[in-house]
């Protein structure tokens, strides 16, 4: 009988968890927005979005070079080499400039959002604020969820980019494929609506995704060191998993059907 | 000092997503073939359209001057209508013009190679909506195979 109990247990922990993670999100969307969060917002932009731009710029450059250099050893068995252009530039649109953003975003701020807030909870930092009547929704929790869904889709189009400057750089500089059919081929194939918008939507959901439960972790842990450690960790596995699997639904919906 | 430091860092932040916003409309995705100018609308009917897709280009003599905007199949015959959108810069083709689906290398990408014809009196140009009369159809790789098969045994 104890498992039963126990499954049952577990079921409503699980309901009351997502429960408590919507009303935040609620809390967090429509908090009457005031114009003395625009500064806070921008502040987090800061610690969010410019201080990801490193990685996301040092790891788009290499997965750019790195795509080139593995589709030129095997386009130019079919003498395809002009094919590079398009294929370069399609993957990191449609699937690695987006997918490959969320999974760095929430290792490197998302991690960093949950502990701050954790923290913030542990310290009672949060009750204080209760206590003053400044509501931490507002003022904590709404800049830093907004700043992480403008900066994603920003950090996104930003690898794709140097993703594919990084395959001209592999493609047609070091190997020779010929400068004006990398361009054109991938001029031709590659679709505004189709490519560059979608992936920027794909980007929008993870950015919603990974930021409501980094901050949700944060807000919803343990007050005590190991709760934090735990919370941290869970926010980086459960974001990255909700993003490839996400990534595959979203494919199918855009992609999949001709 | 501080606040300053952080606003100038996002603003650096937001042009370089200008910048790559930029480079992927422009070199990218080159949004400005079709969207620049006055474009009118042509049609074709084909056999057979083979891998043509829409947005394939439409190429006089290697120059893209449009693009094809739409393939449908007419009800009627079930032969596929293409909607080919050419700009306006280009509007004095004859009417003996011809369309062909050609192949740019072995394993390319189709488009629709368009030949202009000749002109002579009362050989008026296509205009808005017309239909381009003389067409061929892409060239189908089984069925050149088939046809070649049929041959051989046919010899033997």
């Amino acid at each position: 009988m104890n498992w039963i109990q126990q499954t049952g247990r577990h079921t409503l922990e699980r309901v009351a968890a997502s429960g408590r993670a919507g009303l935040m999100l609620f809390g967090a969307l429509f908090a009457a927005p005031s114009l003395k969060n625009i500064p806070l917002t921008i502040r987090q932009l800061y610690v969010v979005g410019v201080q990801s731009l490193a990685i996301i710029i040092v790891s788009g450059l290499f997965i750019g070079m790195v795509m080139a250099l593995q589709g030129y050893t095997i386009l130019t068995d079919y003498g395809a080499e002009g094919s590079l252009g398009p294929m370069v530039a399609l993957s990191l649109l449609r699937e690695l400039g987006p997918v490959v953003t969320a999974l760095l975003f929430a290792g490197r701020a998302g991690s960093a959002l949950t502990a701050e807030i954790g923290l913030m909870k542990a310290t009672e930092q949060l009750s204080s604020l209760e206590m003053m009547a400044v509501d931490p929704l507002r003022r904590v929790v709404a800049p830093r969820f907004w700043a992480g869904m403008i900066a994603m889709p920003m950090l996104a189009l930003i690898f794709s980019a140097v993703g594919i400057l990084g395959g001209h750089l592999v493609g047609v500089d070091w190997l020779g494929v010929d400068a004006g059919s990398y361009w054109s081929i991938m001029q031709a194939t590659v679709d505004w609506d189709k490519d560059v918008i979608n992936g920027v939507i794909k980007s929008l959901v993870f950015a919603l995704v990974v930021t409501w439960i980094a901050i949700f972790k944060g807000y919803d842990s343990i007050p005590t060191s190991e709760g934090i450690s735990q919370a941290t960790t869970q926010t980086v596995v459960f974001s990255s998993l909700a993003v490839l699997g996400l990534d595959f639904v979203l494919t199918a919906l855009m992609f999949g059907i001709e | 000092m501080n606040r300053y430091k952080t606003e100038l860092m996002v603003g650096v932040f937001v042009l370089m997503t200008i910048a790559a916003l930029l480079l992927l409309a422009l070199k990218v995705a080159n949004q400005t073939v079709v969207t620049n100018g006055d474009t009118y609308t042509l049609y074709a009917k084909f056999e057979n359209i083979g891998g043509l897709k829409v947005r394939s280009p439409v190429k006089v003599g290697g120059v893209t001057i449009g693009r094809v905007n739409a393939i449908k199949l007419d009800k009627d015959d079930y032969s596929p209508v293409v909607e080919l959108t050419i700009q306006s810069e280009y509007n004095e083709f004859p009417e003996t013009s011809s369309a062909s689906i050609l192949t740019s290398g072995l394993l390319g990408e189709q488009y629709i190679g368009f030949e202009p014809g000749f002109t002579i009196d009362g050989v008026e140009n296509l205009a808005e909506g017309d239909y381009i009369e003389d067409t061929s159809s892409a060239l189908v790789l089984e069925e050149l195979i088939g046809q070649f098969l049929f041959s051989r045994n046919s010899e033997e």
